[in-house]
């Protein structure tokens, strides 16, 4: 089933190889087609043009090798530290415009720059509790960053799923290598939110505020208040008084002390970003700065996904922390800069260009792809406004064998590792997303066109494994662990939304007993509209890379 | 708990109970139609709509397949069977991480399997297959959740609801003036027919079926029975007792509708049943609006408006 050449596997894969080589094409399939119907049962889908799918996991892992993860892990941490500096800095006393590193206009040009977020800080100073820094290999083999995620980074949920499902259905695969667990993330996200509980508060009531079950990720936000063992809650559930957060329970108002929140900054408080909006709390923006509510990750970070800002992270590093950058940056050029404006007007056909916070993809550009008018176009658009666009080359991602259609091909990928920072350290889950384009040669992808996602492994360089067949099926000891740690994570059937019920009280007014309703959303359509508004961001990126997980 | 998440377990419970009682009463009465060839059918279906709480246009006769394409598959009729499963699962989903796998599996299973339409033949069949479904779903819970808050306003609901479930269906009794349905077909359609045979060891009569369906506070299925579990769990869900009175409305509404019940002799009771069952589910729906009120505040979502500039 693998190409005749493919005797020369790349290290981490070797141990692999005979489990999968064994396999024929079908029971490979078999085994494809068993991880989709699990994930259907449980509800682990996104919605297809109306049609429920189960979310795309290919059969073949990523495997990452020790040594190779430890670079990753370090300059993901190295970057979290320097975000979170520079956060801290931005909406504090601004010392980085100060000392010239970075032009005061590039911040207060950022959509995501939220003056009302100045001067609000955690107890424990955090302001980055979880980050998805998307990283990427390039040609020659090299880890970069591709862009920073330090808002609402989805798509950890998967990750554990993910693992349990491969878990279960091909554990074969497990007993040639120790593969280090991603069960653990729920208990350090738990961790971090108690450490950033507001001052004097002994045992904080932690709740995940969701924008509602409308939203595509909403499988994930049951699934992190389950195995965190804290409140879902909605926006109407909470309501600010005294300066203070509640929610309303069966027991009367219960004070709220942190709040995981995934709904997006214009969202969470109608008195100082959008007032049309239905999902977040009146007053949570003043009870923050009154230091009685943690609000997790802090409002604003956003500037620092600001692409533009992006390209000034390694100079960013090395002012805050003195240390060179361990993961460097896609190269990119910065339009406003003229010499840089001349030269890529000059190589228009050559780059990719991004706005630097479009949202869904919106006027990204692949130079190589687009017609003579699309350029033109295009390039009128970047003499008006210099500042909304960065240009990029067109990096190759690297490939990983995946099983399509034809068999075992190879296809580009990137990864999402995921950090939690708690104040005393920051933590990089083992692994993260890899997420895979499908067709053929494609750079850019997201589910609904039929992107893929794969188990990522990294293995434990601690322990030697034996030899290279994990044929023989020896009691093995890191097979049965991994099976026990993802047995616990418990999946949640969450399926496609369906519209809301009719207002079931409308019919039959003159009858006195038609039956009872439960109340029905007055607000439904904004109400739908606003949750999936959350967090759609697919394809923004540079290198095309992208595949929503959700 | 969230007050939304328990409000949801309140109509998880009351939607399951709902569509199990449906299909009783439904079942019953559609076999009674085909028993009885005197029946007028347009206006024993329109009885049972009314009974239902449902009102038919005026223009057209109705017969058995309208009841069922009304009262059993029309997803957007709000008294049908399809509607109740539906907003089970809407409510179940929306309480994810509260109710359990299983239970949602249940629910999920019997909304997706929902059918369009019943053939004739087959509508036996369906409504068995509703009540196995709910039973399954009960089953669930019953067996293996804890006996926490959240329990008590799944079994809250259902309580109420069934409650109100047999006060329709003895109303049926009296559709028809000559020809309801006889009490042996009441019985069996609430599966008591064999509870009360063992209890009143004789020929059912219309004196001792009425007040088994009523009062008897044994069978879990009479009202009494379940007005009673019904002030269990309020009272498990506030234990506080004052030294007054109750303070509780909803308690108070149910007490008063259980000793209204309790301390009049039978054969008042059955000299205006309809009536009487009427009044049964006016006080079931005073209760649950207390309930709401008091476990379940809502607050106006407030509307904001941004500066004009």
């Amino acid at each position: 089933m693998f190409p005749s050449d493919s005797v020369s596997v790349r290290e981490p894969y070797r141990e692999l190889y005979p489990a999968l080589a064994r396999m024929t094409q079908d029971e490979l399939r078999g085994r494809t087609d068993a991880l989709a119907s699990s994930y259907l049962a449980q509800g682990v889908t996104f919605d297809f043009a109306g049609e429920e799918r189960p979310f795309p996991l290919d059969a073949v892992p990523r495997v990452i090798a020790a040594r190779e993860w430890n670079v990753v892990e370090a300059g993901v941490a190295q970057r979290v530290r320097a975000l979170e500096r520079f956060l801290g800095d931005v909406y504090g006393p601004q010392d980085c415009v100060r000392d010239g590193v970075i032009p005061a206009a590039l911040l207060s040009s950022s959509s995501h720059f939220h003056r009302q977020a100045a001067g609000i800080v955690a107890a424990n100073g955090v302001r980055i509790h979880v980050a998805g820094i998307d990283v990427i290999r390039d040609e020659v083999g090299d880890w970069r960053v591709l862009e920073d995620n330090v808002r609402v980074p989805s798509g950890v949920s998967y990750v554990i799923s993910n693992r349990r499902v491969m878990a279960q259905t091909l554990p074969e695969l497990f007993t040639s290598m120790r593969v280090r667990p991603v069960g653990d993330y729920p208990n350090r996200l738990l961790q971090a939110l108690r450490a950033s509980a507001p001052e004097g508060v002994d045992e904080p009531n932690i709740v995940v505020l969701t924008p509602g079950v409308y939203n595509s990720a909403y499988y994930e936000h049951t699934l992190l208040a389950r195995l965190m063992g804290v409140e879902l809650v909605e926006g109407r559930d909470l309501f600010c008084s005294g300066g203070r957060v509640w929610m309303r329970t069966t027991a009367g108002p219960t004070r709220v002390d942190v709040i995981y929140r995934r709904v997006d900054d214009e969202f969470l408080d109608p008195q100082q970003f959008r007032p049309d909006s239905v999902l977040g709390a009146p007053g949570l923006m003043l009870a923050a700065r009154l230091g009685h509510v943690t609000i997790a990750n802090a409002v604003g970070n956003g500037v620092a996904d600001d692409k533009l800002v992006y390209t000034y992270v390694p100079d960013l590093i090395r002012y805050y922390l003195g240390e060179e950058p361990i993961l460097p940056n896609v190269d990119t050029w910065r339009l406003e800069e003229p010499e840089a404006l001349a030269e890529v007007l000059d190589r228009l056909d050559q780059l990719v260009v991004k706005p630097v916070d479009g949202s869904g993809g919106k006027g990204l550009v692949v130079g190589p792809d687009a017609s003579r008018g699309e350029l033109a176009e295009l390039r009128a658009r970047l003499l008006a406004d210099p500042r909304g666009w960065i240009a990029q080359p067109v990096v190759q991602l690297s490939t990983l064998p995946t099983l399509v259609e034809d068999g075992m091909r190879p296809r580009h990928a990137d990864l999402r590792p995921f950090a939690v920072n708690d104040g005393e350290n920051v933590w990089v889950l083992p692994g993260g997303l890899t997420r895979v384009a499908l067709p053929e040669g494609q750079l850019v992808v997201n589910s609904s066109q039929g992107g893929g996602s794969k188990d990522t492994w990294v293995l434990d360089d601690s322990v030697t494994t034996g030899p290279v067949a994990g044929i023989v099926p020896s009691p093995n000891p890191s097979g049965a662990r991994v099976g026990s740690i993802v047995a616990d994570q418990a999946t949640a059937p969450v399926t496609a939304a369906i519209p809301l019920l009719g207002d079931g009280a409308a019919a039959s007014p003159h009858h006195r007993h038609r039956p009872e309703s439960s109340p029905q959303d007055e607000d439904a359509p904004v109400r739908q509209q606003q949750q999936q508004q959350q967090q759609q961001r697919p394809s923004r990126r540079p290198t095309r890379g992208e595949a929503e997980p959700c | 708990m969230l007050s939304r998440i328990a409000e949801s377990l309140f109509w998880i419970g009351r939607y399951i109970e709902r569509s199990d009682g449906t299909a009783r009463i439904l079942d019953v009465h559609l076999q009674l139609l085909l028993e009885d060839p005197w029946i007028d059918e347009d206006s024993a279906c329109r009885a049972l709509m009314a009974v239902m709480g449902s009102e038919p246009n005026d223009d057209v006769s109705l017969g058995p397949q309208d009841v069922i394409a009304l009262l059993a598959v029309d997803p957007h009729h709000p008294a049908s069977i399809a509607h109740s499963v539906t907003a089970a699962r809407e409510n179940a989903r929306r309480a994810r991480e509260i109710v359990s796998t299983e239970l949602w599996e249940a629910i999920n299973h019997t909304n997706a399997r929902m059918p369009r339409h019943v053939a004739s033949d087959k509508t036996h069949e369906f409504f068995r297959w509703v009540r196995d479904r709910s039973a399954l779903a009960v089953g669930v819970v019953d067996s293996a959740s804890s006996r926490d808050e959240a329990w008590h306003f799944f079994s809250l609901g259902r309580a109420v609801e069934r409650a109100d479930m047999t006060a329709r269906l003895l109303a049926t009794r009296s559709l028809t003036e000559a020809s309801g349905p006889s009490w042996t077909t009441i019985l069996r359609s609430c599966g008591g027919y064999e509870a009360y045979l063992r209890s009143y060891r004789g020929v059912p009569s219309t004196l001792s079926a009425a007040e088994f369906l009523l009062l008897d506070r044994l069978f879990p299925r009479s009202i009494i029975s379940s007005v009673i579990r019904a002030e269990e769990s309020l009272r498990e869900i506030d234990p506080r007792a004052g030294r007054v009175g109750v303070t509780d409305q909803a308690q108070r509404l149910l007490g008063q509708i259980r000793s209204e019940l309790e301390y009049r002799p039978i054969g008042d009771i059955l000299h205006d049943l309809s009536g009487n069952m009427e009044r049964v589910q006016e006080f079931v729906s005073a209760a649950t609006d207390a309930i709401r009120q008091r476990y379940f505040p809502t607050s106006a979502v407030p509307v904001w408006i941004g500066e004009v500039s």
